[in-house]
């Protein structure tokens, strides 16, 4: 009998240890350059953050938490931190609020109306943003732009107005901007999961006299909600990720009010060598972002 | 199917409202295709009508200068391929074996070149972003193994991990693998990120365990349970995974910009940055650029668009 | 399909390897240009490679900025060509960089990775200030002989060297910084009479008389003090400096000055003219482009060759009159533009005399072509003829003399960069209605704690 046992705990310890590098073996391929290009470049980004760190062939000074101390008392830093949370809360929720409506819209409509309308509002996103941004640039010229011509020429606005010039509207105007290129794909996704509903729950639920409205919150909406999960997932990464559009628009400015985060590395990196601050920075980005996405994982999972 | 609906619905209100949002989706429609528009037009417009502060809707003459500047601005070769001479150092010589062929295309303009480049960036980025991915969501979804769960939050706390973060580790780390300057420091990162494992982790959680496992106990290996049961059944996630990364690196215009310096390793949006002068801005060549950047992969997006739907969707509703 | 994605697998492997060998052999990527006759003998003595013969064929590495037709391939392949029936020994490899980010950037990154180019062509606040400040640069003293000094015009060789005297820099081409009025509408405005037509000078008074007369005119912003970043800031920080005499800088460049009443006063009445913008959403390049769209009406950054890359679109809508910066005791002080060549220190002999070699030919037996492919002016005082048998000589001549209204290069300041950042910063903040004294007090604080 003992002896047994032991045989079947011997297999059972033989077949977790296949099974451990089995798997290990199909992720290798992949763990290479996942450790190799992005948590050993994060690790050194740790690391040099509490170094003294510029370009060239100076050696770095080790500084402690000098940076991070610095860091915390850096007013663009708060500044920079302060718009990149309204961009992610702003542009996360109305993407998503306007890409269900629109979807739910254009599902109604013929097939080919929904195809059409479904590839217009991919288009941005595939037309890369550089270009896309030099357009929208020309669109809010302060002098002859089509935003103010419509503006000045209908008499909603007395006067030009700078958009991209102006703190007031410059952030909302970036916001604007990474809306047009960021619904294309929820739009899609949403398309096929409204068709994707099943619909004799959808039916039954109009026999019983459920108006549209209710027939869409009770029954549809719970359908989608990996879905919607997924768009979140997505949309806050691009929002977070937002780079191109300030860098050829506005650089941060006028006054740092459409500074980011992102782009407050790269001008500490790249503008003024300063590494090891820019590097700090990243880090405490890093662990923002880490709590955001856990926490939108542990509400996906609850639902 | 879509038309009974409507029809089952004929209240007023509804037809009311079915016709606003129809005229306020036509109008946002109009607001997003735009821009695309308006490059298309613009590289084909002159200086004057590109320049004009009054909207010239459509060119008042066609005209190609743009594309020909483009064309004639800078030249490269067409590809560039080198099997080097296998070298040892035996103490202090230095044998060569074999002898280092380059073969090097004709020389035509960099504009095709980089096409060559970002179109080959984007295939390789893709094909290897997808086997790595099917292969490593598949361990996910479907093995218990030690570090699992530590393993799958690091894959989702990086996903979001912009790459500004890890620009000057990964760039010195480039240098020391002498990838600096290549086509592959844009390449490797791209297949480093996360997503398309986590995607494809989802689209094989929903596919049956008892499916893998029969397999086993059929007595198939590890590979062919993977290449024979899994994979087929993963592949309109493939294919979502594919289109993401393909489209992804075609656009991932800042690595590009920090790793990629030399003339022929350039890639489209690049080269054209590197033709402006200094304190002016030629927008038709931007847009003739432009142009031919976007067109091919609306293309890929236009023929592959069925597959990326449904596989995104299954993956976002099955997960 | 199966078959297809294994072709398209099975391509990209046999690339991707190739590829790759590349990059671990680096060296034998470089030989069959280098070394062509060497490649093939199966044994080569490694010590006899690191001591090369006085006429051993060295590569070395040019990335040029845009400066002028500096950026442009046809031309430099005619300057490397003529170098070449020189030089045949040594090999030039190009790359073409642009302004904005871009090039910055590359350069930045190719520093980083120990992978900087030999020659460099750019002007001293980043060769100077930057990089030489950086000690990644070889000093070029020994290129500036005596009779080179003699020959230099004063304000650039002082800007090509560093505090401590060592030169980063050796110029190739240079210019004077000017600004821009569409005569036309000027006229149209009768504002011509405020100014010297002939001098291409105006008074501060006589400035304020043309802006007001114009905006009656008009109606619409005339000029406009552009803040979206640094590019062509040049421009706005000599008009400011002019107006009422102001100096940004202390003469030994020791301090900034932009404290003074002089800039105060200044940024104020750009504040206060009505005629006159704070916009934050243009840079230089775009306000020249609104200039020669007729849209502004005056252009602060300025120079022949921002006339030329718009001579096209400006066609014969206006006349362009180019002009000294408005002062109010008559003494103007352009900012300059200096462009040259600097050398990176790898670590190699053979690539730095090499690209000394470069250097001087370019500066002195090819001069006068390198002068012509930027489309400037020499800063050699002997040189003055370049474009004689030019087409547009007369333009030309136009431009040419305001150099000698060139004031001083204090772009070598010690933090440069992040001064001028800082100086975007604080028009932005005026044009938001910060009180224009008090962000100027606050930019020279911040400025001059950049000194260390």
């Amino acid at each position: 009998m003992a002896n047994k046992k032991v045989t079947v705990s011997k297999t059972t310890r033989r077949l977790v240890i296949q099974e451990n590098i089995a798997a290990y073996a199909f992720m290798l391929p992949f763990l290479v350059f996942f450790v190799g290009f992005v948590l050993y470049p994060m690790l050194m980004c740790v690391y040099t953050s509490f170094f003294d760190a510029t370009m060239g062939n100076r050696e770095d000074i080790f500084v402690g938490f000098g940076n991070y101390r610095e860091l915390f008392q850096d007013p663009v830093f708060w500044k920079a931190l302060w718009n990149t949370m309204i961009i992610v809360l702003v542009s996360v929720p109305v993407t998503c609020i306007f890409s269900l409506w629109v979807a739910s819209a254009i599902s109604k409509m013929h097939v080919a109306a929904t195809s059409a309308f479904r590839c217009i509002f991919y288009l941005p996103v595939v037309t890369g943003s550089v270009a896309v941004t030099m357009v929208w640039k020309w669109m809010f010229n302060n002098y002859y732009g089509i935003f103010n011509y419509i503006g000045t020429s209908t008499g909603l606005m007395e006067k030009n107005i700078n958009w991209l010039g102006d703190p007031k509207y410059a952030l909302g105007c970036i916001i604007l901007i990474l809306l047009t290129t960021s619904v294309g794909q929820p739009i899609v996704l949403y398309v096929s999961a409204l068709d994707n509903v099943d619909k004799s729950l959808v039916e039954a639920a109009e026999v019983d006299g459920a108006t549209p409205v209710q027939a869409f919150w009770k029954i549809k909406w719970p359908q989608m909600m990996p879905t919607t999960l997924y768009i979140l997932v997505i949309t806050t990464i691009n929002s977070f990720q937002c780079f191109a559009l300030i860098q050829l628009l506005t650089s941060g400015g006028p006054n740092n009010s459409t500074m980011t985060i992102m782009y407050y590395i790269y001008h500490n990196a790249f503008k003024l060598y300063r590494y090891g601050y820019g590097n700090a920075m990243g880090v405490v980005l890093a662990i923002i972002i880490a709590i955001l996405s856990a926490a939108q994982f542990k509400l996906g999972q609850e639902k | 199917m879509k038309k009974q609906n409507r029809l089952n619905n004929p209240a007023q209100k509804d037809r009311a409202y079915y016709i606003f949002s129809f005229v306020v989706i036509a109008i946002l429609a109009f607001l997003f295709a735009f821009p695309l528009y308006w490059i298309i037009t613009g590289a084909f417009k002159n200086k004057q009508d590109i320049m004009n502060t009054e909207p010239v809707w459509v060119p008042t003459e066609w005209v190609i200068t743009n594309f020909k500047n483009l064309m004639s601005k800078r030249s490269a070769e067409l590809f560039e391929l080198t099997i080097p001479a296998l070298r040892l150092r035996l103490g202090k010589y230095i044998v060569t074996l074999g002898q280092t062929i380059i073969i090097k295309g004709p020389v035509v303009p960099a504009a095709i070149r980089w096409l060559v480049n970002t179109v080959f960036m984007s295939v390789a980025a893709m094909l290897i972003t997808c086997i790595t991915s099917a292969m490593a969501g598949y361990a996910l979804a479907k093995k218990r193994f030690y570090g699992r769960t530590l393993l799958f939050s690091l894959i989702v706390c990086a996903m979001a991990l912009p790459k500004q973060v890890i620009l000057i580790p990964m760039l010195r780390e480039m240098n020391a693998l002498g990838l600096y300057d290549k086509i592959w420091a844009v390449i490797f990162p791209i297949v480093g990120w996360p997503f398309g494992v986590f995607l494809l982790k989802q689209f094989a959680e929903g596919i049956p365990t008892e499916m893998v496992e029969a397999c086993r106990i059929d007595g198939a290996s590890e590979w062919r349970t993977f290449t024979d049961v899994m994979f087929p059944m993963i592949k309109p996630g493939v294919g979502a995974c594919a289109i993401f990364t393909f489209i992804n690196s075609w656009n991932d215009y800042f690595m590009q910009l920090i790793m990629l310096t030399s003339t022929k390793n350039l890639t489209i949006s690049l080269g054209i940055a590197t033709m402006q002068g200094e304190n002016s801005t030629d927008f038709g060549l931007l847009m003739a650029g432009a142009a031919l950047a976007s067109v091919p992969i609306i293309i890929v997006f236009l023929i592959f668009q069925k597959y990326f739907t449904k596989g995104i969707t299954m993956g976002a509703v099955k997960g | 399909m199966k078959k297809l994605i294994a072709m398209l697998l099975a391509l990209v492997m046999v690339l991707g390897l190739c590829a790759c060998s590349v990059e671990t052999a680096p060296a034998a990527t470089e030989a069959p240009k280098a070394d062509a006759p060497a490649v093939d003998a199966p044994a080569a003595d490694a010590p006899a490679a690191e001591a090369p013969a006085a006429d051993a064929p060295v590569e070395i590495s040019l990335w040029t900025f845009p400066v002028g037709k500096w950026g442009d391939e046809a031309t430099v392949n005619e300057l490397l060509a003529q170098f070449n029936a020189a030089y045949p020994n040594i090999t030039v490899k190009v790359e073409y960089l642009a302004y904005g980010g871009d090039g910055d950037a590359k350069i930045d990154s190719a520093i980083e990775g120990g992978n900087a180019p030999d020659l460099v062509f750019e002007g001293p606040e980043r060769l100077v200030t930057g990089w030489g400040a950086r000690g990644v640069m070889v000093d070029l003293s020994d290129l500036w002989t005596d009779e080179v000094k003699a020959d230099m015009i004063p304000a650039v060789e002082a800007a090509c060297h560093d505090n401590a005297g060592a030169y980063y820099e050796f110029p190739v081409c240079m210019t004077a910084h000017c600004m821009a009025i569409n005569k036309t509408v000027f006229e149209e405005a009768g504002a011509m009479q405020y100014i010297d037509e002939e001098n291409h000078t105006w008074t501060t008074e006589g400035f304020i008389n043309a802006v007001n007369a114009v905006y009656a005119h008009t109606g619409s912003t005339v000029g406009a003090v552009f803040c979206n970043g640094t590019g062509g800031d040049q421009g706005n920080r000599a008009l400011i400096s002019n107006l009422y005499s102001g100096s940004f800088t202390t003469a030994d460049h020791s301090k900034w000055t932009t404290d003074s009443e002089e800039i105060a006063k200044a940024l104020q009445l750009l504040v206060d003219l009505e005629g006159i913008e704070y916009d934050a959403s243009i840079n230089g390049g775009a306000e020249a482009d609104l200039f020669a769209q007729g849209v502004l009406k005056m252009a602060t950054c300025w120079n022949l060759s921002n006339y030329n890359q718009r001579a096209e679109v400006i066609g014969d809508s206006f006349e362009v009159l180019p002009m000294n910066f408005p002062t109010d005791d008559g003494k103007v002080e352009l900012c300059g533009g200096i462009w040259g060549f600097g050398v990176f220190n790898n670590g190699d002999e053979a690539k730095i005399e090499a690209a000394k070699t470069f250097i001087k030919f370019m500066t002195e037996d090819n001069a006068i072509n390198a002068v012509k492919a930027s489309g400037f002016s020499s800063p050699r005082i002997s040189a003055t003829d370049v474009y004689a048998d030019a087409e547009n000589a007369e333009l030309i001549k136009t431009y040419e003399s305001f150099l000698i209204n060139l004031g001083d290069y204090y772009n070598v300041m010690t933090g440069w960069t992040e001064a001028r950042t800082l100086w975007a910063e604080t028009l932005q903040a005026i044009a938001t209605g910060t009180d224009a004294a008090q962000a100027a007090a606050d930019f020279t604080a911040s400025a001059n704690a950049l000194l260390g």
